[in-house]
């Protein structure tokens, strides 16, 4: 039989604002434990929430990025459920009357392009940290992340693969870190996926039972697990088994997912309406400066690189990856370059760069100013490109500007004819076997020669000058 | 052998502090040596700041001194109600779980009282928890009622109620989530106001039911009752549901004249459950309104009969989750030898709470789960909309409403204990205020045959606390009698 799979997506991601959602502590959680806390996120006695409005402001600028309808008015609520981590023994979140609903996301899959609703995304707060073996047998809490503002983001079960998975979750980082609200790492948590999945026979139109899978913790992940997933839950029912509903953790050493709680212990949250806080009323005003100051979006921006530079659709896609990566390329044209051989030189030689240092565009050592001087040397004819491709690697160590290096270094392009004409002549007589071979028509060691005269230049022979002279001898 | 000062008011005090004729120190010590002669029957305190005291008293007299200008509560000396976090000191909730809990800050009404100088004699006794309508269910002592030593000083705030009546302290600070003030003030015989919900910071006050829970005064009179709630009212930026409503000034307020009022008598209110001569002494306030040139006409609150249900709803389905944190984990008691994270919790929470808590967090958590939550939780906030429309309803035709503050005098001390429901009807009349958000305060209305005093409730509409106050004073000038001074010494 044949079977299609059904997945939906929870989403949390932590909002970098200052601080915190309901206090005023940094939301720094890597400060040594238990520094960047105060009596409301340690859950003290006689404490009150207060709600931060940069998080529903980042919330809310999330929410229009997705095409989501913003509520008017929406409040928060009370989950209650007894754990360490959980300063309260409850946590705010929002239940019945989310901040944004009824969004969607556009993703692209196999150059086919498909659009993802999106049901929610509503604010809450972060949990402590449980940190075990801190001696003594003993265990302790770490609260610096306790309060840490999330926003819950939820797809609608309209994925079909995991490979729709992980394109949905690419684009949502992608929204994300454009909009500049979180650092959305999946080793670090700052963005957490889980997945539920369920299969069903292709043309049945009823859910099949679903698991939600837990515990990814990066981007491969995502895939592996939910093909795991899907692939047990057709083994079960081909096998003539049924899935049981519960949650499954992702165990990346044996590579499959493992039962963590059936439906039957499932927590009852006792959800209630958080009385400390007064509803959120969202007016018109409020939104529109939001949406006003939206940054432009990667579609958008992938569109109109396409249209506005004359790049293929691959390399406006590549190009603004992410934003910083668009913002370089544009200020390098800004400085001076063209569109072409600035984005060959972002997408080849500098990302093979910033790959092998393991890092980001945001800090490469290589300022946009000195790339667009590096590629106007090339093309008025000072270096080679070959030249030029050395002369990034020291750019890139040094964070030197070109013109200087290539002083520096002497690596300015031979370009004096008469000079170029004498090791033709030598390189001619040296090498009588391929010249004949040439002469007879084996164009082909027509490169041998010119790789002889480069050699002898130890590479800094304008390769066009050569061409033409090595010709015009030859021809003699 | 000095003065005796404790029988005085706060603006004799003040009046006192201002002519010279005596100095805050002068005062508290004679606060702390009543203290010393009657605590030990009534039993209010269940931590006295002797020395803490005296020092802010010495920081009044040296303003003095240098001939600064003082406040009107300043060297006016209080006692506070122990559910209020204070950072000198303990905040335990009388609470086993709160044990020589020691809060990292001060709630908001103390740091303004504390800026309007004020003197601190200590923290008083109260249900656990602020749960009861008689502080039995306190973990520490059980406090008496200064008029009848048998007999209890009405709950939650006993200890803030029987404090003031026993003059071991001016004025005090209390917590009504139900009628926790209104009603100890009442079988105490002192006055005592729940302002309006969002008047006065939350911030600070441990929390029972959130959306009930409105901070207090309890004083001698009117007149120190306007006085404290000058300093204590208004926005507070660490407290959300806090209202962004300026705030009069009360004293201000107070004038002898009620020729506009219009007083309504709710029907429901006035039936066979209302001891007949509990009745009686509402009548005759009721006049004396009527002297004074008020108009008095019947009201309705129609769905009166489903108040303590509501009530019983909502404040244990809030309290369940406000008392989720005393868990062992970071403070407070945390029972020793258990085998793990989930006997930890039940242990220190059996261990740590009385039997009322207990009861209060499972009906909460019943309330609130998954298939209960309609039929109960929801079905009772539209009941508690529909409480509060019968309030607006009712204030279209009367200003203020007056009724009894408790539908008995002061009973004795384990008359109720075996029965929660008995018990939950002591707070038949106050109950509505809270559902309503709206203000009430409670003023003597005499005594009864046996000696006991009796309280006359007045309600009125949101953040109309002037006008409540002018009336109770009115009505405090023109009562023609006294209560006297409880038979202690």
């Amino acid at each position: 039989m044949q079977y299609e799979a059904i997945i939906g997506l929870e989403v949390h991601v932590e909002l970098n604002t200052q601080s915190k959602v309901f206090c005023r502590c940094s939301t720094k959680f890597d400060a040594p434990p238990n520094t960047n806390v105060c009596p409301v996120c340690l859950g003290m006695p006689g404490v009150l929430p207060v709600l931060n409005r940069a998080v529903v402001e980042s919330a809310v600028a999330v929410g229009l990025a997705l095409n989501c309808t913003v509520s008017s008015w929406s409040k928060l609520d009370r989950k209650n459920y007894f754990y360490p981590d959980l300063a309260k023994n409850y946590q705010i979140s929002q239940y019945d009357l989310p901040l944004c609903r009824h969004g969607s996301l556009e993703i692209e899959v196999n150059g086919q392009s498909k659009r993802i609703g999106i049901t929610r995304a509503h604010i809450e707060e972060d949990t402590a940290r449980n940190v075990h073996d801190i001696g003594g047998g003993e265990s302790g809490v770490d609260f610096n992340r306790s309060g840490v503002p999330l926003l819950e983001i939820v797809s609608e079960p309209e994925l079909r693969s995991a490979q729709e998975a992980y394109a949905y979750l690419l684009q949502l980082k992608q929204i994300l870190q454009y909009l500049n609200v979180s650092d959305c790492n999946m080793e670090e948590g700052s963005l957490r996926a889980e997945a539920n999945v369920s299969v069903r026979p292709v043309g049945s139109t009823k859910f099949g039972t679903k698991t939600e899978v837990k515990n990814i913790a990066s981007f491969s992940f995502t895939q592996r697990a939910i093909d795991y997933e899907i692939k047990r839950q057709i083994q079960t029912l081909e096998e003539g088994g049924t899935v049981r509903q519960e949650t499954r953790g992702w165990d990346d050493r044996s590579g499959t997912t493992v039962s963590q709680r059936s439906k039957e212990s499932a927590h009852d949250y006792r959800y209630f309406p958080e009385p400390d806080l007064v509803p959120i009323a969202m007016d018109e005003t409020w939104v529109k400066r939001i949406r006003e100051a939206l940054p432009e979006l990667p579609q958008a921006k992938r569109a109109r690189f396409i249209e506005q530079y004359r790049l293929s659709a691959y390399d406006a896609g590549v190009l603004t990856s992410s934003k910083a990566m668009a913002d370089y390329f544009e200020s390098v044209l800004k400085a001076g370059a063209a569109a072409k051989p600035a984005a060959n030189w972002i997408m080849g030689d500098l990302q093979a760069l910033l790959t092998a240092a393991k890092t980001e565009i945001e800090s490469c050592s290589i300022t946009p100013n000195h790339l667009s001087e590096m590629i106007r040397l090339i093309e008025d004819g000072t270096i080679s490109g070959k030249i030029a491709k050395h002369l990034l690697v020291d750019m890139f160590q040094t964070g030197k500007a070109p013109k200087a290096l290539v002083e520096e270094k002497g690596l300015v392009q031979i370009s004096d004819i008469s000079w170029l004409e004498q090791v033709a002549r030598e390189v001619i007589v040296a090498n009588p076997g391929p010249v004949s071979d040439y002469r007879a028509g084996k164009e082909k060691t027509f490169g041998f020669l010119v790789g002889q005269v480069m050699k002898a230049s130890k590479g800094k022979a304008n390769p066009k000058l050569v061409n033409d002279i090595l010709k015009q001898q030859l021809a003699k | 052998m000095a003065r005796d000062w404790s029988s005085a008011t706060g603006h004799e005090i003040h009046d006192a502090l201002h002519h010279g004729t005596a100095t805050a120190s002068d005062i508290t010590q004679s606060f702390l040596r009543r203290i010393e002669a009657v605590d030990g029957k009534v039993r209010a305190y269940v931590d006295i700041w002797k020395d803490h005291a005296l020092k802010q008293a010495e920081n009044v007299d040296s303003r003095l001194k240098r001939g600064q200008t003082i406040g009107p509560l300043a060297g006016v000396p209080f006692a506070i109600k122990d559910v209020l976090c204070t950072k000198h000191g303990h905040t335990t909730c009388c609470s086993r779980i709160l044990k020589g809990y020691r809060s990292p800050f001060d709630a908001t009404v103390i740091e303004r009282l504390e800026q309007a100088g004020v003197v601190f004699l200590g923290k008083v006794n109260m249900d656990e928890f602020a749960m009861g309508s008689s502080t039995e269910n306190s973990s520490v002592q059980v406090t008496r009622n200064p008029w009848d030593l048998k007999c209890v000083p009405g709950g939650s705030s006993g200890g803030s109620a029987a404090a003031v009546v026993a003059d071991e302290c001016v004025a005090s600070l209390g917590s009504d989530t139900g009628g926790s003030i209104r009603q100890p003030a009442a079988l105490c015989g002192c006055v005592g106001m729940k302002p309006t919900y969002g008047r006065v910071s939350r911030y600070g006050l441990v929390a029972f039911a959130s959306s009930l829970d409105q901070i207090g005064p309890f004083t001698k009179d009117v007149e120190d009752l306007a006085l404290v709630m000058n300093v204590i009212s208004g926005r507070d930026e660490r407290d959300s549901t806090s209202a962004d409503i300026p705030v009069p000034n009360y004293s201000q307020a107070l004038r002898d004249d009620i020729s506009d009022i219009t007083v309504g008598l709710p029907k429901e209110y006035y039936t066979d459950a209302l001891n007949p001569e509990m009745r009686q002494k509402i009548e005759s306030a009721v006049k004396i309104l009527e002297a004074r040139g008020a108009k008095v006409i019947e009201v309705s609150l129609p769905h009166t009969e489903y108040a303590i249900a509501v009530y019983y709803i909502i404040c244990t389905a809030e309290a369940s989750a406000n008392l989720a944190r005393f868990d062992g984990v970071r403070y407070g008691y945390r029972a020793p030898k258990v085998a793990d994270v989930q006997e930890m919790y039940a242990k220190t929470k059996t261990d740590g709470y009385g039997r009322e808590v207990q009861r209060r967090i499972l009906l909460g958590t019943y309330v609130l789960s998954s298939g209960y939550y309609d039929a109960y939780y929801l079905k009772a906030q539209k009941v508690r909309a529909l409480i509060r429309k019968d309030f607006e309803e009712a204030f279209q035709k009367c200003n203020v409403i007056a009724t009894p503050t408790s539908p008995t005098p002061a009973f004795e001390i384990g008359a109720k204990t075996a029965d929660p429901l008995e018990m939950y009807l002591s707070d038949i009349y106050t109950i509505s205020v809270n559902l309503a958000g709206i203000p009430g305060l409670s003023v003597p209305c005499g005594l009864t045959q046996s000696g006991l005093p009796s309280g006359l409730q007045l309600l009125g509409k949101p953040f109309d606390e002037a006008t409540l106050m002018r009336v109770a004073y009115a009505y405090e000038k023109n009562r023609g009698f006294d209560i006297g001074k409880p038979p202690l010494t």
